[in-house]
């Protein structure tokens, strides 16, 4: 099974959000990496969990490879949600955290 | 234009209050995201990729230099300095906060706007003809019949849980501007045999995975019983339209499964219920809405004057090339003598299609003041237009929008591309569609060849539905995703005029890095082929499909 994370929307702003170990964070690096099934429904059970419906809208997995930098997510959607819209550079996380 | 009385502002106020402590409860947890969801969207707030997405509407594309300069404060306070104005004449903002919406909403009742029914299941914002009311041709100003239509809508309370979207378009022209023939109402404004004006009603069009060119249900329909037959139509879809299948739940489904003609006569029977009922426009209701769309007080002028501001006019375009390409390509008749409509277009070179930053925004309420009553319009096309500029005007207008980058020449030729958000923004797309547009902007960057090339729509979107209405450019471009892969399918022939026509795939999509080669390709051979003053559509018609193909294929597509 490919490494995975579990993303989401936070609820009061919208932003694009990764469950780590102290609950989100909006940097993709800070995402807890889950590496068999086992620990992917776990972080996603955690996710879906007790109080968690007034942190983040609807968590779900995604696929991504391990690299020198942290998770880089195997879809080109969620490299696109990670980082921001590609025609606003100016804009999203890769301005944020430039 | 429409002023909101007391039981608008009302509404308006009432319906933020109410969104307010549904947002509430929301964060607090008293409501569930599947609770919360369907409220959120009757309010115009999506969850797209990065954050929340606003749609606010903006009422056949029309408003005012005040409501603008709100909508800018609004850009600035509440998002990034910017809007992105849409292919249904609205407004959408990219990031707002959830739990600050209900201010921003509160902000925008205090200019009498909203984002009510611009998402969900209802009758979403009617569109209108962005020439309405000073069109050389019109017939009648269809934002009267639009304005109309918006109130019997809004909250409808028979309505609200329809089995999906529904939208409504309105031209008053025999030039169809509004698109009509692609909506699920399509209202063309013509005359009976004793010249008395009315609609010609066609139920069924529609872009997305299924599209199709609307029908015609009834060649004339008196204005009195405008509400009542639309009402009909809506019932019928309301019982009959599917509610198991989200992808076969618009009502084009529905006339294209019973076929017209079975559809009509389940319309004209629920019709017969209603008509000449409670339902039927008062005639002093249409005088009161009419008397807010009266033309505004034109200066009249001599026959003298209007050679002399005629005379310095061409003296103008003589001798500025800029002034004179500007004009031909972005100013259009008017109906009142000495005046003209001035498009503004949204598409610069390698910009991003209908987005406008909060200080553009501020350009144009002030020059829409300057140059005009202070209207402003939103066309489909993702532009925006002064519609009362006088002549004498044109020339110091364009000098302004010049200098903040809105003078692109380009209304309606290759570079005014028609863009959806795409896999940029919005999390049903499938591939990208802004920097395709913006390539391809930039490879036909020289304003003397896209004059050369004359009119020519390409039109992209991101995913099957549609929102970049590729189905009627003339060249259509469809983002797919191919194993991860970004490809782009291209269709030929497309039209969303009165000679409205769904394009044809013209063969194997091509790379995100080949698209635009095989879109100059595509132009190039045109230009090789067309006789005289042939359109795109029209050599196309000629000659068929397979020069193209023969220029395109020959190396092999990706």
């Amino acid at each position: 099974m490919a490494d995975k994370i579990v993303t989401a929307n936070r609820l009061n702003d919208g932003l694009v959000v990764y469950l780590n170990g102290a609950g989100w964070s909006e940097r993709i690096e800070d995402a807890r990496i889950a590496g068999d099934d086992a620990a992917a429904d776990g972080l996603l059970a955690e996710a879906e969990g007790q109080g968690q419906e007034i942190r983040v809208v609807e968590p779900y997995l995604i696929e991504v490879a391990l690299e020198g930098a942290g998770p880089r997510p195997v879809s080109y959607r969620e490299a696109i949600r990670a980082k921001g819209p590609t025609v606003r550079l100016d804009l999203g996380k890769q301005a944020d955290f430039a | 234009m429409y002023r909101y009385d007391e039981f608008d502002h009302t509404l308006v106020r009432e319906r933020v209050a109410q969104f307010r402590g549904q947002v509430a409860r929301r964060l607090s947890g008293e409501l569930s995201e599947e609770e919360f969801k369907p409220l959120r969207l009757m309010n115009g707030l999506y969850l797209q990729l990065h954050a929340y997405m606003l749609r606010v509407a903006i009422p056949y594309g029309t408003f005012s230099a005040r409501q603008m300069r709100t909508l800018a404060d609004i850009a600035r306070r509440y998002d990034k300095g910017y809007g992105h104005f849409t292919t249904r004449q609205n407004i959408q903002y990219n990031w707002p906060r959830l739990d600050r919406v209900p201010d921003l909403l509160d902000e925008l009742a205090g200019v009498e706007m909203h984002a009510l029914q611009t998402s969900g299941n209802c009758i979403r914002n009617v569109t209108a003809d962005h020439y309405a009311g000073v069109a050389a041709e019109e017939i009648e100003d269809p934002r009267i019949y639009a304005e109309l239509i918006r109130q019997w809508s809004s909250l409808h309370p028979e309505f609200s849980f329809l089995p999906r979207k529904f939208k409504i378009a309105v031209t008053g022209s025999p030039h169809d501007r509004a698109a009509v023939k692609v909506h699920d109402i399509g209202l063309q404004m013509c005359r009976d045999e004793d010249g008395a004006p009315g609609f010609a009603v066609l139920v069924g069009g529609g872009l997305g995975r299924s599209p199709f060119v609307a029908k015609k249900i009834r060649e004339f329909l008196p204005k009195r019983h405008l509400l009542s037959y639309l009402e009909a139509i809506l019932r019928v879809y309301n019982q009959l339209g599917r509610r198991d299948n989200k992808y076969k739940a618009r009502i084009k489904i529905l006339v294209h499964e019973l076929g017209a003609e079975a559809f009509t006569e389940l319309v004209e029977a629920e019709w017969a219920e209603l008509k000449d009922g409670t339902i039927e426009l008062p005639a002093e209701e249409v005088a009161r809405i009419q008397s807010y769309f009266a033309p505004p007080p034109y200066e009249v002028f001599s026959s003298a004057t209007l050679e002399t501001q005629n005379r310095e006019f061409e003296v103008r375009r003589f001798e500025d090339r800029g002034f004179a390409r500007w004009v031909r390509s972005n100013v259009a008749a008017h109906k009142a003598p000495g005046y003209a409509i001035a498009n503004i277009s949204l598409k610069p070179q390698g910009g991003v299609p209908g987005d406008i930053t909060a200080e553009q925004m501020d350009l144009v309420a002030e020059l829409a003041e300057r140059f005009g009553f202070g209207e402003i319009r939103a066309s489909h096309q993702q532009n925006l237009l002064l519609p009362d500029v006088k002549r004498a005007d044109l020339f110091a207008l364009w000098q302004a929008l010049e200098r903040h980058g809105l003078a692109s020449p380009n209304i309606g030729l290759v570079a005014d591309i028609i863009a959806c958000p795409g896999l940029d923004y919005c999390t049903l797309a499938n591939a990208r569609a802004i920097p395709v547009a913006q390539a391809i902007s930039e490879r036909f960057a020289d304003p003397a060849r896209q004059h050369a090339i004359g009119e020519l729509g390409i039109k992209i979107s991101g995913c099957i539905n549609a929102c970049g209405h590729h189905h009627v450019g003339q060249i259509g471009i469809l983002g797919v995703d191919k194993k991860g892969v970004e490809f782009y399918q291209i269709t030929l022939g497309g039209a969303a005029d009165e000679n409205a026509a769904l394009g044809k795939i013209i063969g194997p999509a091509f790379g995100y890095d080949q698209v635009v080669d095989a879109v100059e390709t595509i132009v190039d051979t045109y230009l090789e082929i067309r006789a005289d003053d042939e359109t795109f559509n029209q050599t196309l018609t000629r000659v068929g499909f397979a020069p193209f193909k023969e220029k395109l294929y020959t190396k092999g597509p990706q």
